[in-house]
């Protein structure tokens, strides 16, 4: 670690307020990885000796002793549930419960889904949306309305039914194979004369004779592996198929936020108009007229007189008034932003600046006016930290579209070494920036010089 | 100073006047006819100011920028549009922001004679408002003292080259002053006045000039060209 600083980034959503839905939803989606093949199909189309000596058919097999005990344990929750709804539906209470039965794979659906990583390395997210509005009734409406509380419940179902044939066929598999293989030791410590094993009429009562069994019981230990393993995998594709998020779900979510984010957007844009409006139409119009009375006051009051001093005072505090009104407005939407754009506001601002600034913005057209306002804040902010921290003598704001994407850089050579966790303001651009889908990009090692790029995709 | 002028006033002008706020209207219908002038037509929004124009044939036009029916640069582009049809008309633009974007495409009219582009905040200053609009009636170029310093700020290689004082005289000739009203503004002889003028000439390389206002039109010509760069 050297004295200089590296780059900085601020990333979309800078890291002060990560978190945001969207980012979660890529991690989600995301497959897990470290354990060779993804899923328990794949791994059944390895060469045997690799399949057989991996934790697979091990997987599979957890994957159906624990639904099997999962729907065992649900059909007789379901079954007292019924039951008792049923029985108490004399009273309204009995109602409620039954209304509720259906919703029964809300509970079960996380399980499985969790369950379902035993033979599936993918995750599935939640397919629910939040209900619209707060509270019980209105959470209920929404659930009963949503596909993916039906698909659930058809899951859980499902799983009540084969869980307990799970339950069946996995008992006969062990078993078969466990006699097969313990045949020997099965003769040899049995006492009665009939031999403990029959095969239909064949009885089996010596060592010996038991011997060709084991290797029997080898074959169907392999046949059974990947026999449990296949049905495992089967029974996992359709939890999936019924507990996984549809496309429409996944994707209105990712619409659904990225609207209400553009609408927030749109709010706060439209709301700074609102007041740079109300600001301009009153107070503004106001205090430009009081000047104008005031100065025609002067003209009848005597030169010398008190109240012609009185009134020259009264004056200039009105003017300095409208000049920190003007300023004011400025910095909440300035006029020529919303007029002209963003190249002729850019050079009306660089050429506020204190620092001797080079302007060369290349945007003819007009763009969002949402996106105009946040690369012109950002050359606003740019400037003014210039201006504050840099010591720079001079500075260049360079603009151009390519590719699709609007490029605004400010560069200045002063003494660099800038942070944004000092400024408070560059995280709200970055804030600001994410919001348009753009990204906001700070170099600058100390000893400079600084740049500040700002990139956001345009149609 | 504070001697009102209405009595010692030029001619008395056919005004156009054209601004949103009724308050602020009324106040400078007063402004105006209280030096004498007589106010033809006081409108409320652009396509207002254009009619108006075209019924009374004023001799100038007062405008404010931000008007109905777009709330955006209407009286500008009035304005602009104004001074295509009519080069010799003047006009004095108002606004509550000056920006160098709009001076500059007003001063592209007709060489920026007879064209004004000022701060709203200098109509309460009233007789320097009365003696811009007389100037800009007659022909004279006026404009904000605030544009300007924008422009000094932008334009920085010869003009650093410019002494402080230099650089408030230039300010003072790119309104339109006379030697004589910059030598009293700055407290200063006329002699001097002249002689910073000459300076600033050379170091600008603008040739010297006799003519107050070609002069006038060469510095503007050169700030112009500087805010376009």
């Amino acid at each position: 670690m050297t004295g200089s600083r590296p780059t900085l980034t601020l990333p979309g959503p800078s890291p002060t307020t990560s978190g945001s839905a969207p980012v979660a939803l890529t991690a989600a989606l995301r497959p897990a990885d470290g354990q060779g093949a993804a899923t328990a199909w794949k791994a059944l189309l390895r060469p045997p000796r690799r399949f057989l000596l991996s934790a697979w058919p091990w997987r599979a097999l957890a994957y159906l002793a624990s639904g099997s005990a999962l729907g065992l344990a649900t059909a007789i929750a379901l079954f007292v549930v019924v039951m008792t709804g049923v029985v108490l539906s004399f009273f309204v209470i009995g109602l409620g419960v039954l209304v509720l039965v259906p919703l029964a794979g809300l509970v079960v659906a996380p399980i499985e889904r969790r369950r379902l990583r035993l033979v599936d390395g993918d995750p599935i997210g939640d397919p629910h949306r939040p209900p619209p509005r707060p509270g019980p009734g209105a959470w209920l409406r929404h659930r009963y309305r949503e596909a993916a509380t039906w698909r659930e419940l058809a899951a859980t179902l499902l799983l009540g039914v084969l869980g307990i044939a799970d339950m069946i066929g996995l008992s006969i598999a062990v078993t078969a194979v466990g006699l097969l293989l313990s045949a020997p030791l099965l003769v040899a410590l049995d006492e009665s004369s009939e031999g403990p094993i029959m095969f239909g009429g064949w009885h089996v009562d010596s060592v010996l004779e038991s011997l060709p069994l084991v290797p029997m019981g080898l074959l169907l230990l392999v046949v059974i592996a990947y026999l449990v393993t296949a049905w495992a995998a089967g029974r996992g594709q359709l939890t999936r198929l019924l507990l996984a998020p549809r496309e429409a779900e996944s994707g209105e979510r990712v619409v659904a936020l990225t609207r209400s984010r553009a609408r927030l957007v749109d709010a706060f844009q439209a709301e700074r108009r609102r007041i740079e409006r109300d600001l301009h139409d009153g107070a503004q119009q106001r205090l430009v007229a009081l000047t104008v009375e005031l100065g025609l006051a002067r003209l009848d009051l005597p030169p010398d007189s008190d109240a012609a001093r009185r009134v020259g005072h009264a004056h200039e505090q009105v003017k300095l008034a409208l000049a920190e009104l003007r300023e004011l407005i400025r910095g909440i939407h300035p006029q020529v932003l919303t007029d002209r754009g963003l190249a002729p506001a850019v050079a009306d601002v660089a050429s506020r600046s204190s620092v001797q600034v080079t302007v060369e913005v290349e945007v003819a057209r007009r763009l969002a006016p949402e996106i105009e306002a946040a690369a012109y804040f950002v050359v606003t902010e740019a400037l003014a930290n210039v201006e504050r921290h840099s010591r720079a003598s001079k500075a260049e704001v360079r603009g151009a579209i390519t590719d699709g994407r609007l490029t605004v850089e400010v560069i200045d050579d002063g003494v660099g070494g800038a942070d944004p966790a000092l400024g408070s303001g560059l995280v709200g651009l970055a804030d600001r920036v994410a919001v348009v889908d753009g990204v906001l990009t700070l170099v600058s090692p100390i000893g400079g010089p600084t740049l500040l790029r700002v990139e956001i995709p345009v149609r | 100073m504070t001697q009102p002028s209405a009595t010692s006033g030029p001619t008395a002008l056919r005004i156009v006047l054209a601004e949103d706020s009724v308050l602020l209207r009324e106040g400078l219908v007063g402004l105006l006819t209280r030096y004498g002038h007589d106010v033809v037509a006081a409108v409320g929004d652009a396509p207002g100011l254009a009619a108006a124009v075209e019924d009374t044939g004023p001799d100038l036009v007062v405008t404010d920028v931000r008007m109905p029916p777009t709330h955006t640069d209407d009286g500008l582009r009035v304005a602009v549009t104004l001074r295509a049809r009519r080069p010799e008309l003047p006009i004095l633009v108002l606004s509550q922001y000056v920006e160098q974007t709009y001076a500059a495409e007003l001063l592209d009219t007709a060489d920026g004679a007879g064209v004004g582009y000022l701060l709203k905040d200098r109509v309460g200053d009233v007789d320097d408002f009365a003696d811009a609009v007389a100037r800009v009636a007659g022909g004279g170029t006026v404009v904000d003292q605030e544009v300007i310093r924008q422009l000094l700020r932008r334009r920085s290689d010869p003009l650093e080259r410019l002494t402080g004082r230099e650089a408030e005289v230039l300010g003072l000739m790119a309104e339109g002053r006379s030697n004589a009203a910059i030598a009293r503004a700055l407290v200063v002889s006329e002699a001097a006045v002249t002689k910073h003028i000459g300076n600033i000439l050379a170091k600008l390389d603008l040739p010297l000039d006799a003519d107050d206002h070609r002069r006038v039109l060469a510095v503007l010509t050169f700030l112009r060209r500087s805010g376009s760069d």
